[in-house]
């Protein structure tokens, strides 16, 4: 498959900040070639270049990088994605709590697609399986639970999943809003809301 | 590892959410742009190298280059998110900032906020046909000119559109145009009455 130097694929967009977190995570990687004078990124390792067959936590953006065209390094799947945690997701993907195990667990897993080799297909229908998994219960809690309980009920939910619930809440705030007739009052503006209490909280 | 300074300018942002703004890093910044300049200049002498023939040193060129363009990317994000929601608070706080906020601009975002300003204020006077249409009044679609609306806090004296004033204070009620006390509701000054 031929990758271009630069991947096209900066979800939503090139100045995400969603996706510049998610592409941080470290994914671990050998070195097939070796990397002369950069042997400072490597800590443990006291020698001046980066040598074949070191092996290192890069970045996602930088191994993807790497990997992509000349293979300068070789990549492993981190272990969220690995066979182990994959039966643990297939058993039950509800009562994961994606949050710990993989804060952006859906937008990694899609940029380490290029990276799975021959296990690329099993890590997408991961993704997708979990997601379908979870997103009924996702979408039922989030038209069904208290104010006070919404922030519990997130803690275990990445960052896309999270986003999905607050929509879900949004909108569903809007239409209770509308069915009792209230959808025209003017309110205070949510920021100006926020900067208020703020400056509340600053003064007492 | 490299590009973490860039990162931490991400991390700053995504921390601070809700209207917020933190001040304009220039720290960091400076920071970065030293990193990337001392990858670039290895980078440079390291292409005059393999130029030469020296194949052995791609490797590195290549990671360097990746770490420049992450380092780029990161910056102009920082930048670009900065101004998306300053623009959002154009929207939301009006034509003037809160004096802390803007106490965490720069000065050419303070610049870009000025102009955007009065960018948004002439094409509002370009709209229509008498006088413009002010795209912050309406947001919701409203049921009656007149609005009964209760006052949240000690505003002072404040002129109606006829010339008539009203006498804001904590507490009190009053029944007035909506166009005419929109804004003041959007700033939390007073709360409209269903």
């Amino acid at each position: 498959m031929a990758v271009a130097l630069h991947y096209p694929s900066y979800f939503p967009s090139y100045f995400s900040i969603e996706d510049i977190l998610a592409t941080n995570e470290k994914v671990p990687c050998k070195f097939e070639k070796t990397a002369h004078d950069l042997g400072f990124l490597d800590p443990s390792g006291g020698s001046k270049d980066l040598e074949v067959g070191t092996k290192l936590e890069l970045p996602c953006w930088l191994a993807r990088a790497l990997a992509s065209r000349r293979q300068i390094v070789s990549c492993q799947l981190p272990k969220t994605f690995r066979e182990r945690y994959r039966e643990i997701l297939k058993a039950d993907a509800a009562l994961v709590d994606l949050h710990t195990l993989s804060p952006h667990f859906y937008e990694l897993g899609q940029h380490l697609l290029p990276l799975a080799g021959p296990e690329g297909t099993t890590l997408g229908l991961l993704l997708v399986e979990t997601l379908r998994e979870r997103l009924r219960g996702i979408m039922d809690t989030s038209l069904n639970t208290t104010e006070d309980d919404a922030g519990t009920r997130q803690s275990k939910l990445d960052q896309l999943e999270r986003s999905l619930f607050l929509t879900g809440r949004k909108t569903f705030r809007d239409h209770q809003l509308w069915l009792s007739r209230r959808a025209h009052i003017v309110t205070t503006s949510h920021m100006v809301t926020q900067h208020n209490k703020r400056k509340f909280s600053e003064v007492s | 590892m490299l590009s973490e300074k860039a990162l931490e300018l991400i991390k700053e942002l995504d921390r601070s959410k809700d209207g917020k703004l933190p001040a304009f890093n220039e720290d960091i910044i400076r920071k970065v742009l030293e990193e990337m300049n001392t990858l670039f200049q290895q980078n440079q002498r390291d292409v005059g190298e393999a130029a030469a023939g020296e194949i052995r040193y791609f490797p590195s060129i290549h990671l360097r280059h990746a770490a420049l363009d992450r380092n780029k990317r990161c910056l102009l994000s920082y930048l670009y998110n900065r101004l998306e929601r300053i623009r959002t608070m154009r929207w939301e706080f009006g034509s003037i900032l809160p004096a802390d906020i803007r106490a965490n601009l720069c000065e050419p975002e303070i610049q870009w906020f000025n102009r955007y300003n009065k960018n948004l204020a002439s094409y509002m006077r370009s709209l229509g046909e008498a006088g413009g249409l002010d795209l912050t009044q309406d947001t919701k679609p409203p049921k009656n000119l007149y609005v009964e609306v209760r006052c949240l806090r000690d505003y002072g004296e404040w002129e109606v559109e006829e010339g008539d004033t009203v006498v804001l204070q904590k507490d009190t009620t009053h029944y007035l145009p909506l166009a005419a006390c929109h804004h003041l509701i959007r700033q939390g000054v007073l709360e409209q009455v269903e």
